[in-house]
């Protein structure tokens, strides 16, 4: 019972400390939003030159447009209750500029940048990849776990053992093979490779353990094929590792760099991260400009993650994957 | 690229399996034509790995043979000529890889302690409060783990930005003048170590999180009436069960830190002069911008041989002194 107070005071300095860490490690997301949204040129009446809140020492720790916007509402109101209109008008029109400024970049973006085109892309390579691995690694991991035939282990182990070797090992001989096979500046280059990652074979296999044999057994006594005991029995309570398995596949197909930057140098085919460092080596940007294409390919990502957090806590303790 | 490496239970089990699995197969092979039979008998299962399989041997095991056999040629337009070891002896003659791996190795060297000691301590305190809490804190420390490494090294760059940028800003709080963090060779490899830092291991807080979940509070029970101190419960139960995790997490990390790029890419190039030049931004740069794909090779295939020491060392070191 005395230990109480003590405790309390315990509990109170973890949030403190926690709150300061969790503020350090969303501190830079934040600054991407922030910067992306912040007001690049703005000159009210009273100034004698526009200024620029993105460049800005010291920095403004927050878009200016949120609390700009306000002072003109609450004076562009004051105008129209004492009848002078053409001080309204003036408040309104700021209005509308601050907004049209603070979205300008994302507008800018989208239409004199290729970013729709970039964004396009990155979701459909991710998504078939995405499907490709799901169909193909859970059919091998399904034998893999559940099957005796000669040459499993064999084959198991080879593909395993390949998992520790970094990916750069490939880098050269790839890159000529996708020269040789024509497929420089096509998506090809970048779907094939990605099709062939072996994580989810091995991430299936584990998983497919926990099916009981019972089951297919009884599949089988009902006369069902091979095929459709896999697709009706198997799938159905491999549910929660293909959805682990599918939601890393995108996550590391939409981040991937290395290789696209490697083997895309048209712009119409690049994917976000490929177009991102384009921009910021054209090196005209600004960085408003830059922070919303980071933005923009951020959020696809953080909705992904807000909605299916359980299936992340259950992907990396089924395996534990890494970038 | 994805990579996964099996946790040591994990590992146990599969061979475990596939011991089995021998001997099984082992009373089969007695007679010749079993193999045959079998393998008739099972030809949905072959029909069932054929995909991956051959997307398998084209995409990866074939480049790695490759590769191999790359590192000990000189590419040539006209074809490539074998020239024996020259690829590796120019690998360890050369100043450039000297710099690379040097810095390679204290960027490994300070944040793979760093990340996973920060991943256990915020796990340990996160662990001990309500549920809601909990997940809420959890996922702040994810977060920056699913976005692309591209944006955050952007943003860093932002923020390390000697006019405008944050860092500045909050050191000038402090009265401390402005640094030019990636301007000098003096600060650039240190400001990407900084940032490393602190970025949270989000993986290591998930994992090592789920491990606490599974230790059984009836150890610490029994302290508590031996009257040990929560510290002293920490020393002794918490960290030994979480052992295999954090041998896991070492490995991951470390295995992460070797092959550090975008970063460098987005950053600062390798410079100014070579003083973030890494061994994957090397590899990078030898290959893909002077072309000597037999030399880039050898690089890379020195690369996997030093994870492979690294992570055997590691992990007999963290394995056998229980």
């Amino acid at each position: 019972m005395k230990k109480k107070p003590f405790k309390s005071l315990n509990k109170i300095i973890t949030y403190i400390l926690l709150t300061i860490f969790a503020i350090i490690s969303l501190l830079p997301l934040y600054w991407v939003f922030s910067t992306s949204l912040q007001l690049s040129s703005y000159q009210s009446q009273d100034m004698e030159r526009p200024v620029s809140y993105v460049n800005a020492n010291p920095p403004k720790l927050y878009p200016m447009g949120i609390p700009l916007y306000f002072e003109h509402w609450a004076e562009a109101r004051e105008a129209a209750s004492e009848g002078d209109l053409e001080t309204e008008k003036y408040h309104r029109d700021m209005m509308n500029y601050i907004i049209e400024d603070t979205f300008s970049s994302f507008v800018n973006l989208f239409t004199k940048q290729d970013v729709g085109k970039w964004f396009f892309n990155s979701i459909y390579i991710a998504v078939i990849v995405t499907f490709g691995i799901l169909i193909f690694d859970s059919m091998a991991g399904y034998v893999l776990a559940k099957k005796r035939f000669p040459g499993r282990n064999i084959i198991f182990w080879v593909i395993i053992s390949t998992m520790m070797i970094p990916g750069q090992v490939t880098l050269v001989p790839l890159f000529m093979m996708v020269g040789k096979l024509d497929l420089m500046n096509t998506h090809w280059a970048l779907i094939l490779p990605d099709l062939a990652m072996v994580f989810g074979v091995f991430l299936m296999r584990q998983y497919m353990y926990s099916i009981p044999d019972e089951l297919l057994e009884a599949a089988r006594m009902d006369g069902a094929s091979e095929w459709k005991t896999y697709w009706t029995v198997v799938l159905p309570l491999a549910k929660p590792g293909l959805a682990a398995l599918g939601i890393f596949t995108f996550m590391s197909v939409w981040n991937s760099f290395l290789w696209p930057i490697i083997v895309l140098n048209n712009e119409a085919l690049y994917t976000l991260p490929v177009g991102l460092k384009t921009l910021q080596d054209a090196n005209l940007a600004s960085f408003k400009l830059l922070m919303s294409g980071a933005a923009i390919t951020a959020i696809p990502m953080i909705i992904v993650f807000i909605l299916f957090q359980r299936h992340f806590v259950k992907g990396l303790t089924i395996g534990g994957v890494k970038e | 690229m994805t990579q996964v490496k099996l946790d040591p239970v994990q590992q146990e089990n599969i061979i475990e399996s596939s011991l089995q699995d021998t001997k099984e197969l082992k009373k089969s092979n007695k007679k010749p034509n079993t193999v045959w039979r079998d393998m008739k008998k099972n030809y949905s299962a072959y029909l069932f790995l054929l995909p991956k399989l051959i997307l398998f041997v084209l995409f990866v095991a074939f480049p790695v043979v490759w590769a191999i056999v790359l590192s000990f040629q000189e590419y040539r337009f006209n074809g490539s000529i074998f020239i024996g070891l020259d690829n590796y002896i120019d690998v360890f003659n050369s100043e450039a890889f000297r710099i690379a791996l040097k810095n390679t190795l204290l960027f490994t060297v300070v944040t793979v302690p760093f990340s996973v000691i920060s991943a256990l301590v915020i796990s340990v305190m996160i662990f001990g409060l309500g549920k809601i809490s909990q997940s809420f804190f959890r996922s702040a420390f994810y977060l920056p783990s699913v976005t692309s490494m591209v944006i955050i090294a952007m943003v860093w760059r932002w923020m390390y930005n000697y006019d405008f940028g944050l860092f500045n800003y909050f050191l000038s709080w402090f009265g401390v003048e402005p640094i030019n963090w990636l301007g000098q060779s003096a600060t650039a490899l240190w400001a990407l170590i900084i940032m490393s830092c602190l970025i949270p291991f989000g993986t290591g807080i998930i994992m090592y999180l789920a491990s606490m979940g599974s230790i059984s509070q009836s150890l610490y029970e029994a302290a508590r009436i031996d009257g040990a101190s929560s510290l002293k419960q920490f020393f002794h139960i918490t960290i030994p069960l979480l052992k295999p995790t954090t041998l896991y997490l070492v490995l991951l990390s470390t295995i992460g830190s070797f092959q550090v790029f975008t970063q460098i890419i987005m950053m600062t190039g390798g410079g100014p002069g070579s003083s973030t030049e890494t061994l994957v931004h090397l590899i990078y740069k030898t290959g893909f911008r002077d072309f000597e794909y037999g030399l880039a090779s050898a690089q890379a295939v020195v690369l996997f041989i030093i994870i492979l020491i690294f992570s055997i060392i590691q992990f007999r070191v963290l394995r056998h002194d229980e």
